[in-house]
């Protein structure tokens, strides 16, 4: 500690140029949380699928629908525990901007099928009672202020209503709980018979008896596989044929849509990075190379070579760390503003916590990546000559 | 003419040293079987032409460089069968350097480059505080320990040179030329001051330079030409 204030001081000698320095820092530690933030909503509910869940779509498209009366067929697959479904409802409250998904699905069995989702009993109770009840998470209750009791008007670019109307009209009956930071509390989850019973008696005959897509609970996750084969064969040749995957890749399938996640974030940090390598590098070693004699007379008045070779990699690190937590700060204060507005669009935008370690560790590697070169110039200076260049 | 090497009592001895650079494929030979004894509280004035060793002899004592050949022995201390690291922590317990240009950090105040070789041990904040104050009234700065180097006369620079170079309380002072970049006012003020620690101080003190007002100061003069010392000054 007793070394920081020199180390401090030197930083300061040409404060234009370690200001800049510092601000390209930011920047590129700032991006990296965004990214991560942005990657974290793509792909990272790949991670939080269930292990033991199976998603059964249309072969062609997800955009076709299966026949509900697959469901039956589903269940008697050998290690199918039980399966459930949902359908893209495509609804819009007062605004497309206030985009959330909304599905119909089958209460008892969906909130089984997913635990992570935590709804208190009573409210389970009165969904079970409400034939035009819905369930709404927690995160869009707040973002519109609903509460329990509301009714809710959303108008489907999809289906009707019995009498032929496109907006619908939902009680809010319950408000859920995520399991973790990572679920997704943003969509609206209502009755499929309710939603059933309207499409029969409406007008649009579109669609009747089908459903978007089905979720398979199976006995054990190491047959996903398998019971995913024989799943696909059980359907092979009808006029409606299946496509079964695990439900990670199945959610990787739609952030593929968008591209290779992962690679175009590494692409672009990896740039960013390069760039800031040689920034802070050239900073570095110019910031030595002014010192030469200085650091000639350290070690004249009895600093050791590996002392000195310290005091410049703690100047690069420390000059690093504090451009990357500054950037990283900034991300955490921007990315819950930003989630308010992608709410809809990209539900689980948030820098996650590990990522925010992984940033302390790069600004600790960028610090020593760029300091060590002229840190090991200035251990091998050798005294009289570093003493004829002050 | 070279000194009687066998004078145990001297501080410094300087016995039999070669000194060669190599510039490419050629050999300076820079000071060729130099014998030298500087007895504990003398204040010896080293003159001679530039170019002649003289600042080479220097970082030699200091173990700055290593000599090609011979021995340098400072307070019983061999100074070639030293490792780097322990030359370091020799130079902060018994050396200061005094330089021509100062050579102080213009980032630090004077007081906070007056503690620099106390960073070097153990001693704490208030400690480090007790001996620059004391250090920087022995050279009359108490009044300037906070300003800036630039925003010193290059006397008062010298000064906070000085103070730094004794703020470990060394055995030895060596000095380069240490009025060489000041007027004649100033370097007298240096050169009282470097008498008053010979006197009063009881330091021993080394100094080259090439000025013989300077080297009047001074106990005894050595003059060194062509890597070999002599007592009479070179024609």
């Amino acid at each position: 500690m007793k070394y920081l204030h020199l180390i401090w001081c030197n930083l300061k000698r040409k404060k234009t140029r370690t200001s800049l320095t510092l601000l390209s820092i930011v920047v590129a530690f700032m991006l990296f949380g965004l990214l991560s933030a942005i990657q974290q909503a793509l792909v990272g509910g790949v991670a939080l699928a269930g292990a033991d869940r199976l998603i059964v779509r249309e072969k062609v498209s997800i955009i076709n629908l299966l026949p509900q009366s697959y469901e039956a067929n589903i269940d008697r697959i050998p290690g199918v525990d039980f399966s459930t479904h949902q359908t893209w409802f495509g609804g819009i409250y007062q605004d497309p901007k206030n985009f959330f998904m909304q599905n119909p699905v089958e209460p008892e069995k969906f909130m089984k099928i997913h635990p992570e989702f935590i709804l208190p009993p009573d409210q389970m109770q009165a969904w079970l009672a409400t034939r035009t009840g819905a369930i709404v998470g927690r995160r869009t209750a707040e973002r519109f202020g609903w509460k329990i009791g509301d009714k809710v008007p959303i108008r489907s670019t999809i289906w009707t209503t019995a009498d032929g109307n496109f907006t619908w009209t939902f009680d809010i009956v319950g408000i859920f709980d995520g399991k973790d930071k990572g679920t997704d509390t943003t969509p609206l989850f209502f009755r499929y018979d309710y939603f059933e019973e309207s499409r029969e008696q409406s007008s649009q005959s579109w669609g009747r008896g089908k459903v978007g897509w089905y979720t398979i609970r199976i006995k054990d996750p190491s047959q996903a596989a398998e019971v995913a084969k024989r799943v696909d064969a059980e359907f092979e040749n009808s006029p409606t044929e299946t496509k079964t995957e695990p439900e990670g890749a199945f959610i990787q399938g739609w952030a593929s849509q968008i591209g290779n996640i992962v690679f175009i974030v590494a692409a672009i940090l990896g740039a960013v990075f390069f760039t800031i390598l040689l920034v802070t590098g050239n900073t570095m070693a110019q910031a030595v190379r002014e010192r030469t004699g200085e650091l000639g007379v350290l070690k004249a008045i009895g600093f050791t070579n590996t002392g000195v070779m310290a005091l410049v990699l703690v100047e690069s690190c420390l000059l690093s760390i504090i451009g990357g937590t500054l950037g990283l700060g900034l991300a955490r204060l921007i990315t819950p503003v930003m989630a308010e507005k992608l709410a809809g669009l990209l539900p689980l935008f948030y820098f996650p916590v590990r990522d925010l370690f992984i940033g302390l560790g790069l600004c600790l590697v960028l610090g020593l990546i760029t300091g060590i070169f002229p840190a090991l110039q200035a251990m091998r200076l050798r005294v009289a000559d570093a003493l004829r260049r002050m | 003419m070279n000194e009687n090497p066998s004078n145990n009592g001297a501080l410094v001895r300087v016995e039999g040293v070669d000194k060669i650079f190599h510039r490419g494929a050629e050999d300076i030979h820079v000071l060729t079987g130099l014998n030298l004894q500087v007895p504990a509280g003398e204040f010896l004035a080293l003159m001679g032409p530039s170019g002649s060793g003289k600042s080479t002899l220097l970082n030699l004592i200091g173990g700055l460089d290593h000599p090609t050949n011979g021995t340098v022995t400072v307070g019983g201390e061999k100074l070639n069968q030293s490792t780097d690291r322990a030359l370091a922590a020799w130079r902060a317990r018994h050396i200061g350097f005094i330089f021509q240009l100062y050579n102080l950090m213009p980032v630090l105040t004077a007081e906070r480059n007056v503690e620099l070789p106390l960073l070097l041990t153990h001693l704490s904040r208030a400690e480090r505080k007790t001996h620059v104050d004391a250090a920087l009234a022995v050279v009359g700065l108490s009044h300037r320990a906070r300003h800036y180097p630039r925003t010193l006369s290059g006397g008062e620079q010298q000064r906070v040179g000085i103070a730094r170079a004794i703020v470990t309380d060394p055995t030895l002072l060596l000095c380069d030329e240490p009025t060489g970049d000041l007027d004649r006012k100033s370097g007298d003020e240096i050169l009282d001051l470097l008498q008053a620690l010979n006197r009063e101080h009881g330091k021993t003190i080394v100094m080259v330079t090439h000025d013989p007002h300077a080297s009047a100061r001074a106990s005894r003069t050595v003059y060194l030409n062509k890597g070999q010392l002599s007592n009479e000054p070179v024609k």
